[in-house]
């Protein structure tokens, strides 16, 4: 306690936290207030109206609410897992999507809507989230179980190979899915592709909050062995890191977060790979700083994407993959080319 | 009665049909094929279409005969179960299609390549376009022109507006509720939602139903409205077209609705599933799809 480095990570974790937590807040709080629609928010907000009756309040508590709240969680979600990913991989290229988590929970997603099979429910999952969960994790545990030799730690070129094979082969059975299916399918299936936090209830996002607590606790053991490992695994195994534990911890909380995120908005892109590098821009690589940052960072940037999704082109609506690719690609080119 | 009134009877009847240019006993739902009758000697006898509403079509104006080979998503009628497949919109069998030796192909629009191909081949293409009730009707009379069958054609096209007319009138002078026509979305949830705008054979199926669709400015055939915007738009009923599911699972789509409470059709309970693929095909049987709507839309009119 007295060690004058460590209280001043000690701050600069809390400072970050507060700061990118506030913003996070802000992001938050604003957004529902704003949408398509002009709501009156005392009758929004007025108990005596019963609520099948009150259209401000189920635009506002069933249409907006949940929508940022998902977006929130999927934001925060796939920022973290893009850092850990980086860190993992020691890549700077990796994505929450590298190693086929993504493609596997499409080629699920893409099944349900092309070949059907909408009567599947199981509890508050609903046949499309829950086949995209059930691909990210066939996927995961694939590539899991290729890279994973038992008691050595794993090798990162061996992990990266073969998910970046897995991406590849998955993305080409979706093709052929595609292929084979009828034209109003397809369509379907690739606007879900675009990514979509249109969730309408809390159901589908209480149902994915289990997961990503998981995925949250497996993320808190991490940074100092990341800060450790993304250096190299032969120094940090030097200075007492279990290296393989820590990968396995890495790798599962970081793709159980992926897949969480996906069945509830699809595969959002660019947040997972451009939210770590402008914070590690602010804050620094160390992770015990740029992971919590990078999340509430991350979910105030998907929910602000979102608004602009939802409100720009108004009464139509951009999906927000397309809005997170337009908005994030040049801002941070715009930061890298400043800081270079 | 003596046996040789009846065949008297017999004789007049077949010929009166026969004077109409229309089959006999077509009344009772002769299932999309017209009798063949000859076509003119420079119409094309080895037709391919690969555009399911246009094989319905040459099949109910009597081109039936000679359509040799259909696209992939061709069902109906029964008979084309018999042809050869060859491809659709995205995967043409161009090669399979040449050694047929077809006279006239029916293609998409935007199959330009394909054009090209057979332009190069010497084979004469049709060029389908999709578009509104008026473009589908007017499809049929280019068809009945281009294969010989023009009298066929023009029976097709008087029984269609002729159904057409009957439901306006059984609907004329109702209230015009404000209709949502959904025709996608994600099975168990009200994400992905496509809905029809006001541009498209879908919307004025919903105007011969005697509904108003609830998205008037939207100038285009697809809507993908947000549940925020499903909220706002308040209609008064909702159609779900589901082509193809077997069975129209209504307790489904009422389950999902059921959490956009304040919508006046959620409340009045007026969700209806509607199956058959002859909902979204822009052919002959339209006629029937706008029924089907204006049942839903106005069950007191039937």
């Amino acid at each position: 306690m007295t060690d004058p480095a460590r209280r001043s990570t000690r701050t600069r974790v809390w400072l970050a936290v507060a700061g990118f937590g506030a913003v996070a807040t802000l992001t938050c709080v604003l957004a529902p207030l704003v949408g398509t629609t002009s709501i009156s928010f005392t009758r929004a907000f007025d108990r005596s109206i019963p609520f099948a009756d009150n259209v401000d309040a189920q635009i506002f508590f069933v249409a907006r609410l949940p929508r940022v709240v998902a977006g929130a969680l999927v934001g925060a979600a796939l920022a973290a897992a893009g850092v850990v990913f980086q860190a993992l991989l020691r890549n700077p290229l990796a994505t929450p999507f590298t190693l086929g988590v993504s493609a596997g929970a499409s080629l699920g997603a893409m099944l349900v809507l092309i070949l059907g099979g909408g009567a599947v429910v199981f509890g508050a999952w609903s046949p499309v989230p829950l086949a995209s969960l059930l691909g990210a994790g066939a996927a995961s545990t694939v590539v899991y179980v290729l890279a994973n030799s038992p008691g050595r730690a794993m090798s990162t070129t061996v992990l990266l190979l073969a998910g970046v094979t897995l991406n590849a082969f998955l993305s080409a059975l979706i093709l052929f899915v595609q292929f084979l299916a009828d034209f109003a399918d397809v369509y379907r299936a690739v606007r879900w592709l675009m990514g979509d936090l249109d969730v309408g209830s809390f159901d589908p996002i209480l149902a994915a909050l289990p997961l990503l607590l998981l995925a949250g606790a497996g993320f808190a053991t991490l940074p100092s062995s990341l800060n450790l490992l993304s250096v190299g695994a032969d120094l940090a195994a030097h200075r007492g890191v279990n290296v393989a534990r820590t990968q396995k911890w890495a790798f599962a909380s970081a793709s159980l977060a992926t897949s969480a995120a996906v069945a509830v908005g699809g595969p959002i892109g660019f947040i997972g790979i451009i939210v770590p590098h402008l914070v590690r821009l602010l804050v620094g690589a160390d992770h015990r700083v740029l992971l919590p940052a990078s999340a509430l960072f991350g979910a105030a940037f998907l929910v602000a994407c979102d608004l602009l999704a939802r409100t720009v082109m108004a009464p139509v609506e951009i999906p927000v993959g397309v809005v997170t690719a337009l908005l994030g690609g040049p801002f941070f080119l715009w930061l890298l080319v400043r800081h270079a | 009665m003596t046996k040789s009134t009846i065949a008297f009877l017999l004789v007049v009847a077949l010929n009166v049909a026969f004077l109409q240019g229309r089959p006999f006993g077509h009344a009772g739902g002769d299932a999309g094929q017209a009798a063949a009758s000859q076509p003119s000697p420079a119409a094309p006898m080895r037709i391919v279409s690969l555009v399911p509403a246009v094989t319905e079509s040459l099949f109910a104006i009597g081109a039936g005969p000679q359509v040799v080979a259909v696209s992939s998503f061709d069902h109906f009628p029964a008979a084309v179960e018999a042809l050869p497949r060859v491809g659709a919109l995205l995967d043409p069998d161009t090669e399979r299609i040449l050694s047929l030796r077809p006279d006239l192909v029916v293609v998409y629009g935007s199959q330009t390549d394909l054009q090209a191909q057979f332009a190069r081949a010497g084979i004469r293409t049709y060029v389908y376009r999709h578009g509104g009730l008026a473009d589908t009707l007017d499809t049929i009379s280019g068809l009945g022109q281009v294969t010989g069958q023009p009298a066929g054609a023009a029976r097709v096209v008087t029984a269609l507006r002729a159904s057409l007319a009957t439901i306006r009138r059984r609907v004329a002078g109702r209230a015009r509720p404000r209709t949502l026509l959904v025709f996608s979305r994600q099975p168990g949830s009200l994400r992905g939602v496509y809905a029809s705008g006001s541009v498209g054979f879908l919307h004025d199926l919903l105007e011969v139903a005697g509904a108003t669709n609830v998205f008037p400015e939207f100038r285009q055939e697809s809507v993908q409205p947000s549940q925020e915007t499903l909220l706002a738009r308040r209609p008064d009923v909702v159609v779900e077209l589901q082509p193809g599911a077997a069975v129209a699972d209504t307790n489904e789509a009422r389950r999902v609705w059921a959490t956009l409470a304040s919508i006046p059709a959620v409340r009045a309970n007026r969700i209806h599933v509607l199956t058959g693929a002859h909902l979204v095909t822009a052919g002959p049987r339209l006629g029937d799809a706008a029924e089907a709507i204006a049942r839903a839309v106005h069950p007191g009119a039937f």
